[in-house]
């Protein structure tokens, strides 16, 4: 009987970790644990430049101290310096991309491997620079993770470590030692921390919290979503995007989830009571004239297009809706939903008064207490970093009067000095805070300014065109109220925006009429949203111009 | 200060006789040099054996009284031509640096001292960079053995063993007159071990002694008529005196002789991992007891062709296991097999993958070959990394969409002095409207060749940024070349290699110099530049003087590069200006990894002893970012990162700032420099606030309360608060 099936073999343990999460520190205690224990142990790493933010593996494996028989080779075992695929005990991920990693790397495999995995995500480059959303679905990990381990032990080790006041290192360590997979004691574990004798309390405190995190069940990922592309000529469109959206684990995400049916609810029930005592009316012509789907959305349109200017604007942002609503299928709502959503983001843009606006609310400033952890009498000051443009100031200004200040070589100088290298300002200062809320104060001039007027404009035409569609292609006309998505960022992110926009028009008017219309609409609109030079956009328009038939064919 | 300290640790190099001595494997190569009564050590940091040269500075007092000097070589090849001192004098001599890159720069002063040969032991420890982790090209230190004729041990990945190496290395230099390379991978480097210690030794002649009585020998000299003669020496004496003192040391083992018809040859340093295979295949133990015999070569040059003989004589066939490219093992035990007629039949690289690292995959793969080949019934395990990938026990059985895993290179820290350089090139191409050829180096600077930079079109080396740009100099073009140097490689020898060069051939290209004030991919070693002060060596010297020293007339130097701005319009005004010869701009920030090892002691020590503390910190405005993300694509930062859109009414993520935040100030910076958004802030939050902070603190309120109760009241109107 060979000695490796007998059992006569090491426990294995692979760490996957990105650079300074500290899994060298956690290697370390895990061999600690185990010369203390009387195990051989030994411990390696790939060091280097790995080490700086990049994906790394710690690898430890202990052997029982017995004593070679007489006359072997070697008087202690030979330990191996990698891991080997189908072989390791235990693996730790420090982040769930990770643990997806060791899966595929061999590592964490369903017949041997205790899968230990923080569920929390530190998101990859490219899922960072997309323009548009480019995040890997959570739930394709957790599910390839409960696949690809014999036991998973997972939640957000990270969240623990933080609750703590500690690093991810020392909660994944207490789940370790709750696992049971090593034959250790809970006090030998804690006695490896105390001997490192470094933020010894806060370790023992992730600890704790990692070591009953290991008692608990893992999270289950989501159940499959409905498809939320559109499914061309299907009678009864599908689900809102909004539910249909295959997100997370992420606790904070479920919560908002959670709170968001809870406001369904009571938007199909009560409406009124989502919006303040001046929009008491606009809720009863929401809910007498839109579908129940949709509701939620337009009492969220209708308070922000009121905050943003005034009852009247939300009179207005209703009709347009209403408009395309005439056009909806019943059922789910969805052209009605998406209208509510993008004509009310689309009504209510980023000027410069908004801005200002946004920048001073009190409940910005208690976000920003929160976010940098400020106890609740700690004194704190904010400082915006302003750059405004002379034509986001012209823009705001009354109409003539912005046309002569965008068309003057004093002022633009005199902007251009002031502003080139942007501007600080305190909002938590006595002048910064004026100032913004003087900026603010523009608000009833904004009907009257240049880019008003612009905006109105094109956001008819923008309407005008799903309402010509709807009515025969009711998926493509959900399609070009998406559209709105690429209007994103400030200055020359927004200039890029407003070009990819009106390609996509383009193409939209090249297209009405076509069968696949509403595919190659969201095709094209995936390809504006994935770089900012219009790339991608470009390539895809010209597959487009080469033939419908080329055009279909890179559908994938 | 390196990033790493070993002022700890090296206390346990004063381990005696008999004490059990455990730690990782380069602290066990600095105990066993001072074992074995080294005099002089050098060296040039660089993984894996960046922490060799960290613990040796770290242990300087310890060298110092036994006599033992140590420097910080300039370089590889500075570290090499250090091993002079070993040829008139029977000093013991170690150098450590990264190869094969080290070996490369190191390789004319190596030829040379091999062609004259030493009289006391002169060793070269080489942290072979290769395989997983790796950082450099994949080459074999294998060749520069053959080729200048030094021995090249190769240990067993075992602490005790590597230990023993060391100290047979020595002898087998002296023993042969021939320099001797220590080969370490990079796993067993970092090797946690452990062995029982001897004394330390002073070394029995000191560098004070050879320096005070000063000897010469024409013939160790490579001169003609002496280099002649030297090939012959070589030939002659060195390589039979080296193989009888292998053979008579038994430094290469035979394990398992007699047990089959059949066996296994293979490099020490993957003795473990063939080890492991044959345990998975079930024809050896955790203690070595093998069913097949191995032939563990922990000499890999030399090649002993009789012990080759021996162990081929009762075979049929043997295996080679012998990592990386070219086969050079299997082509020398080819011919010395066919010269001596013998009928085994020999295997390797037909079996084994040709190129790339043995991992215990791959070994475990071949020996599997090779067994089922020549003696299945040895076989009695059946390990899953065997199936195919397609059936469902396979360990690569995909369980896991291959999209949802996306790489994760290594990329610039969080609050890298070097992003807002490469953010402000980029604004600065942005500005000028040209894309300029980039001509990379080695350092944290080259991850700019990675999103989101994508700046940099080669890399030719350590210190060859510049002269990598060399021939791209046309008069006629309509834009300069860009070339990067960090200051590691700049006193490396890019001063001379580039600057000189540049200065010399008139080239017009813009050279930046990123002065981090450490060799900080190596782990943060001090150099000539370094800011800070350094007992054992000399810093603070500007890098900007020394370009002047060569002629460069053309030089800026930027003492912050966090002013984007400020920066963008210098990189601007050197890639329009007239002035002919190489444009050099030195950008200097600390690197923020040491910045931060010394800050954080002394803020946490300033806020428990009552002193006013600001603690900075950037984020973002979710409600004004619209989810663009141009903010991430022009820094990189890991801690400038996404989340949920937290408005129910939008769909993409908004930029977001973690914790990990250290508020360096680059996106405000590149807010502000690329005309981003209003979205950044920068919270300053004060501990322990003066009484002038609290009456400002109380004035402020008031005013602010007064303006913001009419903004709230107006907005009250329609909103309904709820929690978000």
């Amino acid at each position: 009987m060979p000695s490796w099936t007998q059992g006569r073999r090491p426990v294995t343990i692979a760490i996957l970790a990105m650079g300074g999460e500290g899994g060298g520190v956690l290697a370390d205690w895990i061999v600690a644990v185990g010369e203390t224990a009387g195990y051989y142990a030994q411990n390696t790493s790939v060091a280097g430049v790995a080490q700086r933010t990049g994906a790394t593996v710690y690898y430890v494996e202990l052997y029982p101290g017995e004593q070679p028989r007489v006359g072997s080779v070697r008087s202690e075992p030979v330990m191996s310096l990698f891991p080997t695929p189908g072989e390791v005990d235990v693996v730790i991920a420090s982040e769930l991309m990770e643990a997806g990693r060791a899966i595929q790397r061999g590592f964490a495999t369903p017949d041997r491997t205790t899968l230990i995995a923080s569920t929390n995500r530190v998101y990859s480059m490219d899922e960072k620079l997309a323009l548009g959303d480019g995040r890997i679905d959570s739930n394709a990990l957790l599910e390839a993770a409960h696949a690809g381990a014999k036991r998973l032990i997972a939640t957000d080790f990270m969240q623990l470590a933080l609750d703590a006041g500690s690093v991810i290192s020392a909660s994944l360590f207490g789940a370790l030692a709750g696992s049971g997979e090593l034959p250790f004691t809970r006090e030998a574990f804690e006695d490896a921390i105390r001997a490192s004798g470094k933020g010894v309390d806060a370790s023992l405190r992730a600890f704790a919290a990692g070591f009953d995190a290991a008692q608990a069940p893992s999270p289950r990922p989501s159940p499959e979503p409905m498809p939320s592309t559109p499914s061309a000529g299907s009678p009864s469109g599908p689900v809102p995007v909004t539910i249909s959206r295959r997100r997370p684990v992420d606790p904070a995400e479920e919560a908002a989830e959670a709170a968001e049916r809870r406001r369904q609810e009571l938007a199909a029930t009560d409406p009124a009571a989502l919006v303040g005592p001046k929009l008491q009316a606009q809720a009863a012509r929401i809910a007498a004239d839109f579908p129940v789907a949709a509701r939620s959305m337009l009492l969220h349109g209708a308070v922000r297009t009121a905050v943003f200017q005034d009852p009247a604007y939300a009179d207005r942002y209703l009709d347009r809706v209403a408009q395309v609503a005439a056009h909806e299928r019943g059922g789910d709502g969805r052209l009605t939903t998406e209208a509510a959503r993008y004509v009310a983001l689309w009504m209510c843009y980023q000027d410069t008064i908004q801005v200002a606006q946004q920048k001073i609310r009190r409940r910005r400033i208690e976000g920003v207490r929160a976010e940098a952890k400020a106890a609740a009498d700690q004194l704190m000051n904010v400082h915006e970093y302003l750059h405004p443009q002379i034509e986001e100031i012209a823009d705001t200004l009354p109409t003539r009067l912005g046309r002569w200040v965008a068309g003057s070589r004093f002022f633009s100088r005199v902007v251009g000095r002031l502003t080139r290298n942007g501007i600080v300002v305190n909002t938590t200062g006595i002048i910064g805070f004026t100032l913004l809320w003087l900026m603010a104060q523009f608000r009833p001039l904004r009907p009257r300014s240049l880019r008003f007027g612009r905006e109105q404009a094109a956001i008819d035409a923008w309407l005008a065109r799903v309402i010509a569609v709807a009515p025969h292609d009711y998926d493509l006309g959900c399609e070009i109220l998406e559209c709105q998505r690429v209007l994103k960022g400030y200055g020359a992110t927004q200039h890029h925006g407003m070009e990819s926009f009106g390609l996509l028009m383009g193409a939209v008017d090249a297209v009405a009429g076509r069968e696949d219309a509403a595919v190659v609409i969201a095709r094209l609109r995936t390809a504006a949203l994935a770089d900012e030079d219009g790339e991608a956009l470009r390539v895809a328009l010209g597959s487009l111009a080469a033939g419908p038939a080329l055009a279909a064919s890179n559908r994938g | 200060m390196a990033e790493r300290s070993f002022a700890h640790e090296v206390q346990k190099l004063r381990a005696g006789e008999g004490t059990v001595f455990a730690g990782e494997g380069i602290l066990a190569v600095t105990k066993a040099l001072l074992q074995s009564g080294v005099a002089y050590v050098g060296g040039y940091q660089g993984a894996p054996i960046s922490h060799l040269m960290d613990v040796l500075g770290d242990a300087h007092e310890i060298l110092e009284e036994l006599g033992v000097y140590f420097e910080n070589s300039a370089s590889e090849a500075t570290a090499a031509a250090m091993l002079a001192a070993s040829v008139h004098y029977p000093l013991r001599g170690a150098i450590t640096f990264k190869s094969t890159v080290g070996t490369n720069v190191a390789s004319d002063a190596l030829a040379n001292l091999s062609s004259g040969g030493v009289k006391g032991g002169a060793l070269i420890i080489v942290g072979e960079d290769y395989g997983e982790g790796s950082s450099i090209m994949q080459e074999r230190s294998h060749a520069f053995a053959m080729k200048s004729q030094m021995w090249l041990l190769d240990p067993r990945p075992n602490v005790g063993a590597i230990v023993r190496s060391v100290e047979a290395g020595f002898e087998l230099s002296e023993a042969s007159n021939t320099p001797v390379m220590l080969q370490l991978r990079l796993r067993s480097c970092h090797l946690h071990g452990s062995f029982t210690a001897k004394d330390n030794r002073r070394p029995p002649m000191t560098v004070k002694d050879a320096v005070e009585n000063p000897r010469r020998a024409l013939d160790r000299i490579v001169l003609p008529p002496a280099s002649f003669e030297h090939e012959k020496e070589k030939i002659e004496d060195r390589w039979p005196a080296a193989v009888d003192f292998i053979r008579s040391r038994g430094l290469n083992e035979v394990l398992g002789a007699g047990t089959s018809d059949v066996g296994i040859i293979v490099q020490g340093g993957v003795y473990n991992t063939l080890n492991r295979a044959m345990e998975l295949l079930g024809c050896s133990d955790p203690f070595g007891n093998t069913q097949v015999p191995v032939y563990v070569m922990n000499v890999t040059y030399p090649v002993v062709d009789s012990e080759i003989l021996d162990f081929c004589a009762d075979k049929r066939a043997v295996l080679l296991v012998e990592e990386g490219q070219p086969d050079y093992i299997e082509q020398n035990l080819n011919a010395i097999l066919r010269r001596a007629g013998s009928e085994v039949a020999l295997h390797g690289k037909d079996l084994l993958p040709v190129a790339g690292e043995y991992t215990a995959a791959a070994v475990t793969r071949g020996v599997h070959a090779f067994l089922s080949r020549y003696r299945p019934d040895v076989i009695d395990g059946k390990p899953t990394l065997l199936l195919p990938e397609s059936d469902p026990s396979s360990p690569f059985a995909p369980r896991v969409g291959a999209a949802v895993v996306r790489p994760r290179p290594p990329g610039l820290c969080t609050g890298c002095p070097e992003r807002p350089i490469f953010s402000a090139l980029k604004l600065a191409e942005k500005e000028t409207g040209k894309q300029h050829h980039v001509s990379a180096d080695i350092g944290c600077h080259l991850f700019a060749i990675n999103e989101p930079f994508n700046l940099g079109a080669t890399t030719m080396g350590y210190g060859l940024g510049s002269a990598g740009a060399a021939a791209l100099n046309s008069k006629d073009a309509d834009r300069r070349t860009i070339a990067v140097m960090g200051d590691g490689g700049f006193w490396h020898n890019g001063l001379t290699s580039g600057v000189g060069n540049a200065v010399f051939n008139q080239n017009d290209q813009l050279l930046l110099v990123v002065d981090n004030a450490y060799s900080a991919a190596t782990g943060g070693q001090d150099v000539l530049s370094s800011k800070a002060d350094n007992v054992l060596r000399s810093t603070k010297h500007p890098i900007e003087k020394a370009v002047r020293g060569v002629g460069v007339t053309w030089a800026r130097t930027v003492s912050n590069t966090y002013r984007i701005g400020e920066l963008r319009d210098l990189f601007v005004k050197a890639l329009t200006t007239k002035e002919p010869g190489p444009k050099v701009i030195v950008a200097q920030s600390e690197c923020m990894l040491n910045k931060q090892r010394r800050e954080k002691p002394a803020r946490t020590k300033a806020l428990k002893d009552g002193k006013r503390v600001v603690k900075e910190r950037f984020g973002v405005d979710a409600d004004t970012c619209t989810g663009d993300h141009a903010c991430i694509r022009v820094s990189g930062c890991p801690s400038l990162s996404i989340k949920a859109n937290p408005d129910p009414m939008r769909t993409d993520p908004v930029a977001t700032v973690l914790d990990s935040c250290v508020g360096c100030g680059v996106c405000g910076a590149n807010a502000h420099a690329a005309s981003l958004c209003p979205s950044f802030y920068r919270s300053d939050l004060v501990y322990n606030p003066t009484w002038r902070d609290r009456l400002l603190a109380r004035l402020r309120s008031g005013w602010i309360g007064m303006l913001s109760s009419g903004v709230e009241r107006r907005a009250a109107r329609y909103e309904v608060m709820e929690a978000r």
